[in-house]
């Protein structure tokens, strides 16, 4: 649905995008995801044809966004980080003047009032856009992007600024729109694209640096697993009593006390679940467990790692040591599976 | 570009934009005719119509000024360039909007004239000669309106240009008064000074000042006369300040 090919943005001197490509199936839900400065703007701006590549193309639905812009257009729902509405038109005044601008063809009264009603815009729909709220001017901003029904839609951080409730509303809007239409959603929060999101793709200083399923990520993350155990005598020899059981990758005594227990940060990877054994064992040299917790990875420590892999060469990566192995490990395979595949990618391309 | 003409154009009248606009010309017009004619005692409107162009270095900026700029500041340039319509399109809805406001307000002036038709047929009745003409002439009035229409459509394209360079109204509104105030008074220099006995260099100067000036483009038309060359000066104008502007977003495109 969406094709994007070697996107390269240069602002004067400075490179906002680096040889950027991807595609998007019908369908799919993409979370487009990078701290802020990343690029993921400037992306966007470029799929929705607002800004032009320095080189590189944008296809959606098989047409080019340079070539043909206003067929390509058509197909667009864009809601770009600052919602673009009219503060002294009302809702239906807004509404009526993209369909209008967008040429649409559907019934007007009808559309209108439908999309209104889908982003919950009922009660506001003869009020003044500027009296609104933040939250729904946001949906003003989303029910405009779908004025037309174009099937991809393109959201550019839906949920910055709003408020708890709005932001678990928006993405439960986006979530229902991810059965009909394609959606490229970016963000820096992490919890949404988990939430929302089929795949992801992480961008990092102009560069995509991962680019997994969301579930695939999720097994990955779930094959480390990580607890906290509070045991009670001798740290010293608790600690290497639990350093020897094999499958444990990691031990690291914590400064927290509990009477005369200590806290352990204890991993394991492999997706080895050691609870049972590490009770039983123990239990047999009398070092009771008064406390133990499961503690997940989550995908913030993957993004991070992703990112902190991507800005190492690939050779450094593997000299530096973290405290924090098992995540880095991730954090690398995720950046070099993407490598990977955009080298697949390009000699697929040679071969053609 | 329907959607963004009819758009504009609602846009003056929910702004009071609009209304200020046609308030101003209308009651200054009104205020310039009586004063040009019945008050000096003439049929004559040619005083008239070349001081309401003065009213231009004022007015027109504040059609133009927030076409542009404001869309910029607001952030919604985003969602016209992003729509399905081309940017010759976006520009020209923009432009013709104002230019409509601009022309319905010299429609609307025209009720000026009445008294004017009313009073000459009055002096007529009351006299018995057949052979001088009595009241202002239809076809000067005609002529001049049709002029000052095409001096408008040229000045507002300039302001669209001006818009479209900034994102701060203000500022557009100050540069728009100074351009289009250097183009209308420019004539003054040349008529404030002697052309006679004066150096090459001077000479050429005022040829220069008068190439820029709309006054000298004004009078034929003023006289009854339609002249072509006032015509073509004024939409390859028009002409040229619009495909700058379009040129200025194709380029702003590209980073």
């Amino acid at each position: 649905m969406i094709k994007v090919e070697h996107l390269v943005k240069y602002y004067g001197n400075l490179c906002a995008l680096s040889d950027v490509s991807f595609s998007v199936e019908k369908g799919e839900i993409v979370g487009f995801l990078g701290p802020n400065g990343a690029g993921k703007s400037t992306a966007m701006n470029i799929i929705t044809g607002y800004l032009a590549p320095t080189s590189g193309s944008v296809s959606i639905d098989g047409k080019d966004i340079q070539k043909e812009p206003l067929a390509a257009k058509k197909q667009i729902g864009y809601l770009p980080e600052q919602p673009p509405l009219y503060p002294d038109l009302t809702v239906e005044e807004y509404l009526g003047f993209l369909y209008e601008l967008k040429g649409c063809k559907l019934d007007r009264e009808k559309h209108l009032r439908e999309v209104a009603e889908s982003m919950g815009l009922y009660e506001c729909y003869h009020k003044i856009i500027g009296t609104l709220s933040k939250g729904y001017r946001q949906r003003v901003g989303m029910a405009g992007a779908l004025v037309g029904n174009p099937p991809v839609l393109i959201f550019d951080e839906p949920t910055v600024g709003l408020d708890p409730k709005q932001i678990i509303e928006i993405r439960n809007l986006i979530r229902g729109l991810g059965k009909s239409h394609t959606v490229i959603l970016s963000t820096h929060i992490l919890q949404e694209v988990q939430a929302v999101c089929d795949r992801i793709l992480i961008v990092n200083k102009g560069k995509l640096v991962a680019d997994e399923k969301t579930d695939a990520i999720a097994r990955m993350t779930s094959r480390v697993k990580r607890f906290k155990l509070k045991i009670a005598g001798s740290q010293k020899e608790v600690s290497a009593l639990l350093s020897g059981i094999p499958g444990i990758s990691r031990v690291e005594a914590l400064t927290e006390r509990d009477e005369d227990a200590v806290s352990y940060l204890v991993e394991s990877g492999d997706g080895l679940d050691l609870r049972k054994k590490l009770f039983f064992t123990l239990a047999e040299k009398n070092y009771p467990i008064v406390g133990m917790e499961t503690l997940g990875v989550n995908l913030e420590e993957v993004f991070l790692s992703v990112v902190d892999s991507a800005e190492q060469a690939p050779s450094a990566r593997k000299r530096v040591v973290r405290r924090n192995r098992a995540t880095q490990e991730l954090g690398q395979a995720l950046v070099e599976n993407a490598e990977q595949k955009q080298a697949q990618a390009a000699a697929d391309e040679k071969e053609d | 570009m329907k959607a963004i003409y009819k758009k504009e154009l609602r846009s003056y009248f929910v702004n009071p934009i609009g209304y200020i606009y046609l308030g101003v010309f209308l009651a200054f017009s009104a205020f310039l005719c009586c004063y040009t004619t019945l008050v000096s005692g003439t049929y004559s409107t040619a005083s008239y119509f070349s001081n309401l162009i003065l009213s231009f270095i004022v007015l027109i900026p504040l059609l133009t000024m927030r076409l542009f700029a404001e869309e910029r500041k607001m952030k919604t340039e985003q969602l016209l360039l992003t729509a399905p319509v081309s940017i010759t399109g976006m520009v020209l809805g923009k432009y013709f909007a104002a230019l409509t406001i601009f022309a319905g307000g010299i429609l609307a002036s025209c009720i000026n004239f009445i008294p004017l038709y009313v009073i000459a047929a009055a002096e007529r009745s009351g006299t018995t000669s057949q052979m001088k003409h009595i009241g202002p002439v239809t076809g000067e009035i005609i002529g001049s309106l049709f002029a000052v229409l095409l001096l408008g459509a040229a000045l507002i394209a300039l302001g669209t240009l001006i818009s479209a360079l900034t994102e701060n109204q203000l500022s557009a509104a100050v540069v728009s008064v100074g351009a289009i105030a250097l183009m209308v008074l420019a004539s003054l220099f040349n008529s404030l000074t002697d052309a006679d006995g004066q150096p090459l260099l001077a000479r050429a100067f005022r040829a220069v000042i008068d190439w820029i000036s709309v006054f000298s483009r004004f009078s034929l038309f003023a006289a009854g006369i339609f002249d072509y060359a006032a015509l073509i000066y004024d939409l390859s104008l028009a002409f040229i300040f619009l495909f700058l502007t379009i040129r200025l977003y194709e380029r702003r495109r590209l980073g």
